[in-house]
């Protein structure tokens, strides 16, 4: 049995993706916080160091860190190590920003917390364009 | 979001078609944002630099330095001329020294570049200040002025030490902005953004730049990007903290956390008292900071390095400024750096200059030390061949340079750090 939960809310950046998710309650830094030629987060004490979100649904509370978010989220697209699409609840401009450079789509100010709905691994799509998140879990798949 | 009839022309192609692609960038921005204009400013700090292999090799490889401008500040995928900049814009650091290419393992060919580069940026009209600082170098915005900086230790600086007005902004988005003047008027260029969210009360003196780094470390971790409030102990700050105090300070709240905007109550311009520093806010949370706060920052902060054993030490992140190069001067006059280790002294080009003038250059150099500008080992990715154990006397340091690096770091006074430098031996600890 296919159970798939909906998820609604506004579009950052346009287009539809969908993926792996990949879910973090820690805040992502971009300059110092990832390896944009792998994807990889670096960050000392983060709970995904080691973790390469390339190609998956990258699920997280929002940006901290450098002003080199944007910069190294946009070497992770000419690298092809971008993530597939993010979802995130607090808009700051690294955010806004190092999303649109990304060119992923991404979405933020949902009618439910991203965080509390997916887990990694569950399979996401996302329709960026019309605000619709569709989670489906991972024993279901 | 609306524009103007200046941004729309802007937009449609009335100045060319840099312009236009900032413009649309300015756009596409401020939409994601939720922004619902633009707003003026003659105030941009940024980078256009190619100081990395990759960098050189996309500019060879796609058409110069306007294929880097295109891309990495415009987000463009065609390649277009670039105009000067419209309004003021400052540089800031680079991916290493020039002048120290050898020592930071910079290949010929990629300083050569830059120098190229360099030629490129000052014939766009973008001051070569290249710091992390310009508040130390002559860029300070007065109070209400609208920038478009990038850095986060000096947004912080900017927002909350001179009341300038500015995001954090990224390499595109002030790529943008120093060809229209304009950016997003959203987050901290409205007042409604910029009062307080969380009340800190100090149950201890902070005085020195290490304590205050370790107070800016503890606190970003518990607000994230949110604006603290900071109250002495005893409601006033005895000690009132200097230039170097606070850039220590912001640079570690921006690191652990994404603070971008503080007040110190009796001290900054925007909170002669705490109603005045929460406006129409109530405290979401009020956080207590005495010794064992101070003691976790302090672990957090040297929870990478076990061996005692020194092989590097760095100081000057955020830039020394002079009084931070004249201190260390104090401390090393006299003694040397030992056989086994290095350090290397960070600060801007145009402070390197008075260092120059007032013989703390010849201080430095006679130590077996190095002064040098434009950069850093976090920027560049340069430390002394082999460097598997670091000292640092910035918060901001110890918590990139291990990711970045992999090396194991110490976090200290500078005094500790000049100790280690000379013995080759960490012995700081939290008095």
């Amino acid at each position: 049995m296919t159970s798939t939960t909906v998820l609604r809310g506004r579009k950052v950046v346009g287009g539809v993706a969908e993926g792996e998710a990949l879910v973090t309650r820690d805040r992502v830094s971009g300059w110092g916080g990832i390896d944009p030629r792998t994807g990889t987060i670096i960050e000392t004490r983060h709970e995904l160091r080691g973790v390469s979100f390339a190609g998956k649904v990258l699920v997280f509370p929002g940006a901290k860190g450098s002003s080199g978010w944007s910069n190294q989220f946009h070497l992770t697209r000419l690298l092809g190590t971008a993530p597939a699409a993010m979802l995130f609840n607090d808009m700051t401009t690294k955010i806004a920003l190092g999303a649109v450079v990304t060119r992923a789509p991404a979405m933020t100010d949902f009618d439910q917390d991203p965080l509390g709905l997916i887990e990694t691994g569950d399979w996401v799509k996302v329709d960026a364009d019309r605000g619709v998140v569709e989670i489906t879990k991972r024993g279901n798949r | 979001m609306r524009l103007n009839d200046d941004e729309q022309a802007m937009r449609d192609g009335r100045d060319g078609d840099a312009v236009a692609l900032a413009m649309d960038l300015l756009v596409r921005y401020g939409e994601a944002l939720g922004a619902e204009r633009l707003v003026d400013t003659n105030n941009v700090c940024g980078t256009v630099s190619a100081t990395t292999p990759f960098m050189r090799d996309y500019a060879v490889q796609k058409g110069g330095m306007d294929a880097v401008f295109s891309e990495f500040n415009l987000d463009s995928d065609r390649v277009v001329e670039i105009p000067p900049a419209k309004v003021y814009t400052t540089h800031l650091q680079l991916g290493f020294d020039p002048r120290q290419g050898e020592r930071m393992g910079i290949a010929d060919e990629v300083i050569r570049f830059y120098q190229k580069g360099e030629a490129y940026t000052a014939g766009h009209g973008i001051q070569l200040a290249n710091t992390c600082t310009p508040y130390q170098v002559g860029n300070v915005p007065t109070r209400g002025e609208h920038c478009a900086w990038m850095e986060s230790s000096a947004v912080i600086y900017c927002n909350s030490v001179l009341g300038g007005r500015t995001n954090t902004e990224g390499r595109e988005s002030t790529g943008a902005a120093m060809l229209t003047g304009k950016i997003p008027d959203w987050g901290y260029h409205l007042d409604e953004n910029r009062f307080g969210s969380h009340l800190v009360e100090l149950d201890m003196e902070v005085e020195s730049t290490f304590e205050w780094g370790l107070l800016g470390y503890h606190i970003g971790e518990i607000v994230q990007e949110r604006v603290p409030v900071l109250v002495g102990r005893g409601g006033r700050f005895a000690k009132v903290p200097n230039l170097q105090r606070l850039k220590h300070f912001g640079a570690a709240a921006s690191s652990s956390g994404g603070v971008e905007m503080y007040h110190l109550v009796g001290v900054t311009p925007e909170a002669m008292t705490v109603e005045q520093a929460f406006g129409r806010n109530r405290p979401v949370q009020t956080i207590r900071y005495g010794l064992a706060e101070r003691q976790l920052a302090w672990e957090k902060l040297n929870s990478t390095a076990t061996d005692h054993q020194v092989d590097y030490v760095m100081l000057g992140c955020p830039h020394y400024n002079i009084e931070q190069i004249w201190e260390a001067c104090k401390l090393l006059e006299g003694r040397k750096v030992h056989t086994n280790t290095a350090l290397w002294i960070f600060t801007p080009r145009a402070i390197k200059a008075l260092a120059d003038q007032n013989g703390y250059t010849k201080i430095i150099e006679d130590a077996g030390a190095v002064l040098m500008s434009d950069s850093c080992s976090a920027m560049s990715r340069a430390m002394p061949p082999g460097t598997k154990v670091a000292a640092l006397d910035s918060a901001k340091h110890a918590h990139y340079l291990p990711a970045i690096m992999g090396v194991q770091a110490w976090f200290g006074t500078t005094a500790d750090c000049i100790d280690a430098a000379c013995t080759g031996r960490w012995n700081g600890r939290l008095a």
